[in-house]
């Protein structure tokens, strides 16, 4: 367990602090699932580093539009006579929440920590030959080739103590698989806004305002009381009987409510993740299948008709209760690549796609499984029983397998599925990230969740060229090359981009971040 | 003596080793670890190095004997998705599930008593029958759909009461105990109650029907006979003799109150090892559930052994058969 | 108590004579207990509405492509103002018409139930004669399994075998077999109680004088067990077994509402409650209360059978 300070007189001082009730400067924050470690470089997951970025701090991260901004860079350029050499300018007068300076040898020793064998972060940092400090306060950071999009992978990377690091032998990442315990995993030293008070896992942590922190005016909240509640309808409940001041992951169907209930209001906005379908390429017949003579999805009629026979509207007006954007296109707006003549998407047309069907050779339809999570993203087992639904009206009848995201992602993974429904973020805001997992043949670091092993490698050769392209026009015309084909080839079944709810009491204003890392430091109280 | 706690003591070993090895065969095949571990866009080469690095590769025979013998040290390994040592967690947790198991056996046994007697003394009462017809009520409602009403009636509708978590807890070093504060008092009502439910509805109708035998007795009417107090009759005399059963289930029924727990923890996130286990199942999190399982296992082995060595002691007959 | 049959009749007719008489008891019993009559007209009438399901349902939920997704979350007792078709218990979030989900919800509810007791009743019922008829080593390793069995919650032992169940069956016939595994899961975590009585009411029968006398005449052990020992177990068992049932609906809906249960697609009572529960605050009720209202009457019923049988059998606990 985590005991920082004399712990009777810290739950003391809480139980004062909750007699007071809520007071202006406290938000008691309650989320899905707790963060799973405090090692900031052990686990690339979304809710760890939301819960890290209050108290540790990255060199750029994203405001709400998704832009890059400073934070411990105030600004980064790619060296003038070496395309391969990042160049970033530090913060000064920065320092550890235990008094230390942060210099440009704390980002050495952070990049080299997350780029490290143990680090979950390293993918991110792949293409790193090495991490230098020029002086005090500049950093260069060297690649292998031109990396022209390199700081869009900083936004997680947290930024250590060296010597705070040397000092409690956490100079690696931990390793849990050796049944190694680590200092990091439950005590933090960061430079972040707020300082970790107590931590309870899956119960509660407080953390209170960094009286030192470098920002020139100081967050309204003052104290975050972090509350993991699992279940849905008790976290609802929390926040309905003024338990806790603001909820995520807040369900579609109670967002109408919510936003009519007295004392609460909702804010909304996209997130940056596509929801899809892929279904599998190829000759080969399909494992889940009543055609045993050839694969109805290599048909491009096949995937024309199931694509008109799905109603993306009729999904986000009743499944997703009108709390999702309908694409035409596997991304995100966020991302560079994205136009709104990608985004279009057709009308369904239940006839017509009959029509294909029948010239494909299948006008009585078939048979196959479709795969889906059912922990994983808004709603993600009513939208794949709806669009079960909607393909039956031409034939193709659909048995739906849902299983927990830990069961379902193996199956993509190892292409042990025929048609599944997954959701992907794009972290790097640039459709590369999409094309490198998604639509680039499955061959070494390319590919991994094709789970429909689509292939074209034209394509492929056009990838690749994205990675080390450094004038941004030519790179920017491959992209929308590319793009062309996917949406023509139908290599996926794009349906919607997730929206983000945040529901909080009147009082509160809180936007919506893109990545759902919301700050507490952008917190405003309107009473 | 000695013979039958030694023939006892091996038997709950076997029966360890067997649950043990269930405990680890499941978990080892449900689902993926790994990909639980890792968020969806982690690259499988990196997933390919963690699954080396766990010894998930090697031979099964190999993991298991490795889990077996690391189980004998109270070790269970570190949590894939805490991070955190195992048996830390559990013993961190054990205090809010223990508090919540006594409480709703508390609850369970006063009201099962109470209402068993009333039942069995005045048969033909609307009232008992009342009490019989809620009684099935309450088994015929599953658990989580009783805890979901509660939160909305007590906490949503009215605001009586919290709806999740444990309030405010007292560290009494070894111990963090929810039952010396206000918030914590309150937040234990409606989890205890309905965890409590399903023992109540046993206890009572094991007192009802006890009683009932008992009151046919020679012995009852005998004293009824003397001109005892209906009153001393009942309750010095009937009660008494119904007790013994009772209190034996009550204990046996303690361990399987603390794996009920599952559900209503779930439900209240009470911060318990029923939560614990259900939050690790959900992402295949093989030690924590290998260990709560084994938890589980030595729970009820040991009140078993207590309750054998115990009649052992107190009925000689079963001395002689061994 | 004392035996006071002729000790030289022959077991077949003394068994005949007594379930004649207990027959005609029982019902007198029946008429008497109002309460009893009512629970039965409920869950006959229950469960002829899940037999009768594609006949009588409204709609047939488990076509998918029958499902109108626009005429979802219509409230009940009124039209859908997309489609205008009318919808006594309304919608659920796919469209589907919840009187129609119930009907065939309570028959997979019923089916995974039966199923599951019944194998319960079959495990139970032969490792408890082979306990109590054989006695010694048999016995006691056939009632140390059960006495571990009995003290886990059956809960937890199926959600064990439905992970093994996970882990053996390849992925793509899983939700085909799903409904089997319930099956499986609930029946093997519930044969321990039929085990224990059985076992109980078989010794006593053994150490009799007719058992004895067979057995020297040189009956075949399986013969005399069917023919005179089963027939007095069948009282208790019947009313175990239907305690038995109440219990594996419940705990199938529990399953389901944990997410091990059947797949969506073709849902039971517990699963339309795990998928109305999520409609709890939004202020679509009926998601939620129909189904629940169901189970709990189906629950219920079946209970208070159970417990009127139990009273029926055991004259003197009246």
């Amino acid at each position: 367990m985590n005991r920082i300070g004399p712990r009777l007189a810290a739950s003391l001082l809480a139980t004062t602090m909750l007699v007071s009730g809520a007071s202006a400067e406290t938000i008691r924050w309650a989320r899905g699932s707790d963060a799973l470690t405090l090692d900031p470089h052990s686990q690339n997951q979304g809710v760890t580093h939301n819960f890290a970025h209050h108290i540790y701090e990255t060199l750029v991260d994203r405001d709400v539009e998704g832009n890059l901004q400073p934070r411990l860079a105030t600004s980064w350029e790619m060296k003038a006579d070496d395309p391969n050499t990042w160049v970033f300018h530090l913060r000064e007068g920065v320092t550890f929440h235990d008094g230390a300076p942060f210099t440009a040898d704390d980002v050495v020793f952070s990049l080299d920590r997350a780029r490290s064998e143990k680090s979950n972060m390293r993918q991110l940092h792949a293409d790193v030959a090495s991490v230098a400090a020029v002086d005090d306060l500049t950093v260069e950071v060297t690649m292998d080739g031109p990396s022209p999009l390199y700081p869009n992978n900083l936004t997680n990377t947290f930024i250590m103590d060296r010597e705070w690091s040397e000092a409690n032998n956490v100079v690696e990442v931990q390793d849990y698989a050796a049944g190694e315990d680590n200092y990091a995993v439950r005590n933090t030293n960061g430079t972040g806004p707020y300082v970790l008070q107590s931590r309870e896992v899956d119960v509660r942590s407080v953390m209170t305002l960094n009286e030192n922190h470098w920002a020139e005016t100081p967050p309204a909240v003052t104290e975050i009381v972090w509350l993991p509640i699992a279940d849905n309808a008790t976290r609802i409940a929390a926040l309905l009987s003024g338990e806790v001041d603001l909820v995520q992951e807040v369900p579609v169907q109670d967002v109408e409510r919510l936003q009519g209930s007295n004392g609460i209001h909702v804010t909304t906005g996209p997130e940056n993740r596509v929801i899809y379908f892929g279904y599998r390429f190829g000759e080969e017949p399909l494992k889940s299948s009543n055609i045993t003579e050839g694969n109805p999805f290599n048909s491009p009629q096949v995937r024309e008709a199931m694509e008109l026979a799905v109603d993306r509207d009729a999904i986000q007006k009743v499944v997703m209760r009108g709390q999702s954007i309908p694409t035409g296109v596997a991304t995100p707006p966020f991302v560079n690549g994205w136009t709104e003549a990608l985004n279009a998407y057709p009308a369904p047309d239940i006839d017509r796609a009959k029509e294909l069907m029948a010239e494909a050779g299948y006008p009585d339809g078939f048979t196959v499984t479709l795969d889906t999570p059912n922990n994983r993203y808004v709603n993600d087992e009513a939208i794949s029983q709806a669009v079960a639904g909607m393909l039956g009206r031409i034939g193709i009848q659909v048995t739906l397998a849902s299983r927990p995201v830990a069961q379902h992602s193996p199956l993509v993974t190892s292409n042990d599925t025929d048609f599944y429904l997954l959701g992907w973020g794009v972290p790097t805001f640039d459709s590369a990230y999409v094309f490198n997992d998604l639509v680039h043949t499955k061959e070494g670091d390319y590919g991994a969740y094709n789970g429909g092993l689509y292939s074209n490698p034209e394509l492929d050769a056009k990838i690749q060229s994205l990675g080390t392209e450094v004038d941004t026009d030519v790179r920017n015309a491959t992209i929308a090359e590319i793009w062309e084909v996917v949406k023509g080839d139908r290599v996926l079944l794009p349906i919607h981009n997730q929206v983000l709810a945040y529901a909080m009491r009147q009082g509160i204003e809180l936007p919506v971040h893109p990545e759902n890392q919301p700050l507490m430091t952008s917190v405003t109280f309107t009473e | 003596m000695l013979a039958f706690i030694i023939r006892r003591l091996a038997q709950s070993v076997l029966v360890m080793l067997v649950v043990a090895l269930i405990a680890f065969a499941v978990f080892r095949y449900v689902g993926d670890p790994i990909a639980s571990m890792v968020g969806v866009d982690t690259r499988l080469a990196d997933q390919e190095i963690m699954r080396e690095r766990l010894g998930l590769n090697d031979p099964v025979v190999v993991q298991f004997l490795r889990f077996i013998g690391n189980a004998l040290q109270g070790e269970f390994g570190i949590s894939y998705r805490l991070q955190q040592p195992v048996t830390e967690l559990i013993l961190s947790r054990l205090p809010a599930t223990i508090e919540l198991a006594f409480a709703s056996a508390m609850i369970a046994l006063i009201f099962g008593v109470g209402l068993g007697v009333f039942t069995a003394l005045k048969p033909r009462s609307p009232a008992s029958a009342l009490v019989m017809a809620l009684s099935l009520i309450g088994v015929s409602l599953p658990t989580f759909l009783i805890g979901i009403g509660l939160i909305y009636i007590f906490s949503v509708e009215l605001g009586w009461l919290p709806s999740f978590g444990r309030g405010q807890v007292v560290d009494l070093g070894w111990w963090r105990t929810g039952l010396l504060t206000e918030s914590g008092l309150k937040s234990l009502i409606l989890p205890a109650i309905t965890l409590s439910l399903f023992q109540l509805t046993l206890i009572m109708r094991l007192v009802r029907s006890e009683m009932l035998e008992v009151l046919r007795t020679e012995y009852i009417r005998f004293a009824r006979a003397r001109g005892l107090s209906q009153r001393a009759i009942n309750f010095g005399h009937a009660l008494k003799n119904t007790l013994v059963p009772v209190i034996t289930i009550t204990g046996l029924q303690l361990g399987s109150v603390i794996a009920f727990a599952i559900v209503t923890e779930t439900v209240f996130q009470w911060p318990g090892v029923g939560s614990l286990f259900i939050n690790s199942v959900q992402v295949v999190d093989v030690p924590v559930m290998a260990a709560y399982l084994m938890f589980i296992a030595l729970v009820f082995v040991v009140i078993n052994l207590i309750v054998d060595i115990l009649y052992y002691v107190v009925d000689p007959r079963l001395r002689v058969g061994g | 108590m004392t035996d006071i049959t002729p000790r030289a009749a022959p077991g077949r007719t003394r068994a005949r004579l007594l379930r004649r008489a207990l027959a005609s008891d029982i019902f007198y019993s029946w008429r008497r207990s109002p309460v009893t009559v009512i629970a039965s007209v409920v869950a006959l009438a229950l469960i002829l509405m899940a037999v009768l399901a594609p006949w009588i349902a409204p709609y047939d939920p488990f076509n998918p492509a029958s499902l109108n997704l626009m005429e979802g979350f219509t409230p009940p007792a009124s039209e859908s103002a997309f489609t205008g078709n009318y919808f006594l218990m309304g919608t659920d979030n796919q469209g589907r018409d919840v009187l129609s989900t119930i009907m065939y919800g309570s028959r997979i509810s019923l089916f995974v139930g039966f199923s599951a007791t019944v194998l319960s009743i079959l495990i139970g019922v032969s490792l408890g004669l082979a306990a109590g008829y054989n006695g010694g080593a048999v016995d006691s390793t056939i009632m140390r399994v059960a006495d571990v069995q009995l003290s886990f919650p059956a809960i937890l032992i199926a959600l064990l075998i439905f992970g093994v169940a996970r882990g053996v069956i390849p992925p793509n016939r899983q939700e085909s077999m799903a409904v089997w595994v319930l099956i499986l899961a609930i029946g093997l975590a519930n044969w321990a109680q039929f085990a224990r009585t059985v076992r109980g009411a078989t010794m006593v029968e053994r150490q009799k004088d007719y058992v004895s006398a067979a057995k020297i005449m040189g009956v075949h052990p399986a013969l005399i067990l069917l023919r005179h020992i089963l027939p007095n177990v069948t009282g208790p068992v019947l009313v175990i077994g239907t305690i038995g049932l109440a219990l594996a609906i419940i705990e199938e809906a529990t399953l389901s509402y944990l997410g091990v249960g059947v797949p969506p697609t073709q849902p039971s009572l517990g699963t339309l409650i795990r998928i109305g529960q999520q409609f709890l605050f939004s202020g679509e009720w009926w998601i939620l209360f129909f189904p629940g209202v169901t189970l709990v009457l189906l629950a219920l019923s079946v209970n208070l059978l159970g417990d009127w049988l139990r009273d029926a059998l055991n004259p003197k606990l009246r």
